[in-house]
């Protein structure tokens, strides 16, 4: 099979890997690039834990041809905070209690930081709307929702600073 | 097996790539890639339409509004020009999918891919929206109405054809429309039964109206009978009525374990059509 070079800005550094035409993005990120953060759930964009952010928008990794992401701004939870200092949404999450097992918490987190890099003041709704892609089996939402809409007030406070 | 994938920068250019050999056009790619890992249709080359600037657009155009066939459904629900001016298409628009698939579907591909119940192609018939169809011989068009050959099946060939944009009237001030629709949840849920309606009155009186219902029959159904009952007459509760039963009349709803049993969505229908119409004449009142 036939071989491209893809190019893209992954969590704010340019990469370049080998894929085939047929590869998903969801199947580079994981596969070669080792960055299995990023969930594969259905493979068929109907649960939202592969959720992704390219160009600033959340997509579904698992149906995102890998080809179609060449020169873009590609951002995955391997991206967002670290060890010694988390993304407030990863903090937030934490203190709410809004991960259970787990599997869903990636494409959750980038779905709501998708939102929130547009909004910092979101209603109950548009934070509804913006994880209505992310299916959760174990929370039942309510502690999610407490967690963004506290991530959204920690990071109004940063700004101010 | 699929060998290449061309990420095409002008019309042109997709056009040459369709010619050779076993290529299909691919824009967001929702369904076609689910497609052809199931084997459902196959290719060797993919031609992605999506980085090709004069196909981005949503645009007025003498009266026209026109979106461009990378447009996805989350860039028409939110933008402004749709929301005053085909809010019909704004809310089918946003009550696709979820956010992410609302990021990466293209309204061109909604028509396309013709499944009957896809909500902005819907919302597209009603509004009479036309097809730009581009092949190497040059341009067609179509009415979106006249696109579905059967379940799933459009006229359009993939392989040959490229439909550059989709176009319809701007509604005007004596003109209003509403989007009905029925799921078992908020979001990534299919439709039960979905409708259309846009209208234009002139002195309280329906000049005109188009109401369309899905999935009741292998495409978006217009209710002809009901919309030409309702032409010259006043808008009052009887006539929307009497148009409603006639429009559920046309319907033929199936059995479906995902949707319902035909005979509870075919009674649903006459009360959603109701709404629709009620919307609609209430909003072109102004």
């Amino acid at each position: 099979m036939a071989q491209m070079i893809l190019k893209m800005i992954l969590n704010g550094k340019p990469v370049e890997r080998r894929i085939s035409p047929g590869d998903t993005l969801l199947d580079v990120l994981r596969g070669d690039l080792g960055l299995s953060g990023t969930k594969k759930g259905c493979g068929r964009g109907e649960c939202g834990a592969c959720t992704v952010i390219m160009n600033g928008k959340a997509v579904n990794s698992c149906i995102v041809p890998a080809p179609r992401a060449m020169n873009a701004r590609i951002e995955t939870i391997e991206g967002i905070g670290t060890v010694e200092k988390l993304h407030p949404l990863q903090e937030t999450f934490i203190h709410c209690g809004a991960i259970q097992c787990g599997f869903c918490t990636p494409g959750m987190i980038m779905s709501a930081k998708a939102l929130l890099d547009k909004n910092s003041n979101p209603t109950r709704e548009e934070i509804k709307e913006a994880v209505a892609g992310n299916i959760c089996r174990c929370t039942g939402y309510v502690k999610i929702e407490e967690a963004i809409m506290m991530a959204a007030e920690m990071i109004k406070r940063e700004r101010r600073k | 097996m699929l060998k290449d994938y061309v990420r095409a920068q002008t019309v042109d250019e997709v056009l040459a790539a369709l010619q050779k050999g076993d290529a299909r056009v691919i824009a967001g790619g929702t369904d076609l890639i689910l497609d052809l890992q199931a084997e459902k249709v196959s290719a060797e080359i993919l031609v992605d339409i999506n980085s090709i600037d004069d196909l981005q657009n949503i645009e007025l155009v003498d009266g026209q509004i026109r979106i461009g066939a990378a447009v996805t459904h989350q860039q028409a629900a939110e933008s402004q020009l749709v929301l005053d001016s085909a809010p019909v298409l704004a809310e089918a628009c946003r009550s696709v999918g979820s956010l992410q698939i609302r990021n990466t579907g293209t309204v061109v591909g909604n028509v396309i891919n013709a499944q009957p119940a896809a909500d902005a192609a819907v919302a597209l018939v009603a509004l009479g929206a036309v097809a730009e169809i581009k092949t190497e011989n040059g341009t067609a068009y179509q009415p979106v109405e006249d696109l579905y050959t059967g379940v799933g099946k459009s006229k359009i060939d993939s392989t040959k054809q490229l439909v550059t944009a989709v176009q319809f009237p701007a509604l005007l001030p004596n003109q209003g429309s509403a989007f009905i629709r029925l799921a078992q949840r908020g979001a990534l849920a299919l439709p039960v039964l979905n409708v259309a309606v846009v209208a234009s009155l002139v002195n309280h009186k329906v000049e005109w109206v188009r109401i369309v219902m899905a999935p009741v029959a292998p495409r978006p159904l217009r209710a002809v009978e009901a919309e030409n009952m309702l032409r010259g007459r006043e808008v009052n509760e009887q006539n929307i009525l009497e148009a409603a039963k006639a429009a559920a009349a046309r319907a033929n709803p199936r059995d479906s374990a995902l949707r319902g049993s035909g005979q509870y969505r075919k009674s649903v229908l006459e009360t959603l059509v109701k709404r629709g119409l009620s919307e609609a004449f209430n909003k072109a009142q102004g």
